[in-house]
Order: C-alpha cells, then structure tokens, then sequence
C-alpha cells in the first residue's frame, strides 16, 4: 500500500472535520469535529512512522519509534483537553441555558 | 487484490462515511456514535499498519473513555433537544466550499511530491508494547512525568470551572 492513500485519506478527514466545525452551530459537535481532526493527524504520523522502513529506518529503528511515541503524547493531551473542554461547555449551558456558540459572540455580560 | 488492500478500502470507506455522518446528523448522540464507527475504523488502519498498542490505547481513551464523557455530558444535561435555530443557508455554503478548497489545495499540492509512491512498510515490530515502553520509560521518561502532571491540572480545571457558583 503506497503512503499517497493514506494521505488522501487523512487528508478527506481532515476536511470533513473542517466542514462540520465552520458550519455546525452546536457546541458539542464542534468539539468531536476537532476530535475528528485530531485523529486525522494521528493517522497519518502512524503512516509516515512506516514510510521509510526499507532506507533510513532500517538503519535507525528509533525515528520510527519516535513517531508512534508522539502520536501518544497527542492522545494524552487529547484526552485532557477534552475533559477541560466538557466542563467549559457545562458552565457555559449553565449560564446561558444554550449551548448554541452564536451566544458567545460578545466578551461581556 | 490481496486482503490488506481489501481491508484498507473497507476501513477506509467506513471512516469517510462515518466521518460525513458525524457532521450531518441532526442529533448529538448520534454525532456521537458515528464518531466512535471513526475511531474503530481508524484503529483497525492502526492494526493494518501492525501498530497495535496505538490501536489498543486508541480504542480505550478515544472509544472508551473520551466518548462516554462526550454521552455523559449530552445525557445528564439533556442537549440532545434539537435546538438549532434557523441559521444563515450562505454560511453553511461558504463553510462547505472553504472545506472543499483546502482539500482540493491539499491534493493537489501532495499528488506532485517525488515522495508519494513510497510503499509502507510491511511487519515492522516498531509499533509493539515491548519496543514503545522501552522507548517510554527510557527516552521518553521526562515527558511522560510532565504528562501526568498535566494529567492532574486538567482533573482540578475541570471540577474548578464545572462547580457551581456559590
């Protein structure tokens, strides 16, 4: 399987994440397209870690361990943003019995 | 056609559509459950790719923790009313082709790279759970403890901005 189509699928991912978070009005939803393009990027790093398996790669083994390594560290913070973000969403439908993000087009009050 | 391109279609095809039925559907939980079909799919691609304990870590945190927070949230507060209001048609419309052009941008400007026929390769252990943990706990130890501290602001933010205001 060559690289290209697991670009292009990362890639159309990717995309669609983008769509759904310029044209959603729900709050929630906004947040898993981000979730979405998060997950993307993490398939495509996995990708790229074996990309270069047969040249440089077999010669340095670790680059490849790097890779996969970062892609832990992004679900790591994934999941911690996605615990602070939930709460952000609760106090704001809290506050304005909506969790429409049109209501958060002004800074005060 | 061998069986790893077959699945790789199939899980491919299967993470587009659930993807595009995570933006369409009207209701949040249902947004929801297609984005858990998303991450199955992907982990599967994970497993294609014999990284298994970036598939197995992705269905536990993404699947099963993040997911269940997302259905908690949704159910405890009732979000699932559809409460969209009429909203303007030439925003959807400007965000759709804003979309369509960063992807057709994107093809376009990969599909001339020297790069893209690299085959990937094949049964490689570089993704089991003895050569990451070694990596992990060696190379990687600095991190792995700041992450736990993040771990642990993230936990007190979170109770600090959910709590009720006196």
């Amino acid at each position: 399987m060559e690289i290209k189509w697991y670009i292009f699928l990362s890639v159309a991912l990717f995309c669609i994440g983008i769509i759904g978070a310029l044209t959603r009005r729900n709050a929630i939803i906004v947040f898993m397209c981000i979730e979405l393009m998060l997950n993307s990027v993490n398939l495509l790093l996995v990708a790229f870690s074996k990309m270069h398996m047969h040249g440089m790669g077999a010669v340095f083994p670790q680059y490849a361990t790097d890779a996969q390594l970062f892609v832990f560290f992004i679900m790591v913070v994934a999941a911690a943003e996605v615990s602070v973000g939930l709460a952000i969403i609760v106090m704001m439908y809290r506050n304005t019995h909506s969790i429409d993000i049109n209501f958060l087009n002004r800074l005060k009050n | 056609m061998e069986i790893t391109q077959i699945l790789f279609w199939f899980l491919s095809a299967l993470a587009v559509v659930a993807a595009v039925g995570v933006v369409l559907s009207k209701s949040p939980i249902y947004s929801v459950l297609w984005l858990i079909v998303v991450f199955f799919s992907i982990s599967g691609h994970y497993i294609l790719m014999n990284a298994q304990f970036l598939a197995i870590v992705n269905i536990i945190v993404y699947a099963g923790a993040i997911m269940v927070l997302f259905l908690f949230v949704i159910m405890m507060m009732n979000l699932n009313a559809e409460a969209e209001p009429a909203k303007n048609i030439y925003l959807k419309i400007a965000g759709v082709i804003a979309g369509m052009c960063l992807m057709i941008v994107f093809v376009a400007a990969l599909a001339q790279s020297a790069d893209i026929k690299v085959p990937i390769a094949k049964g490689t252990d570089i993704g089991l759970i003895k050569n990451l943990g070694k990596a992990l706990f060696t190379t990687y130890v600095i991190p792995f403890e700041i992450s736990s501290v993040l771990f642990l602001s993230a936990m007190v933010g979170a109770v600090v901005i959910g709590k009720k205001e006196q």
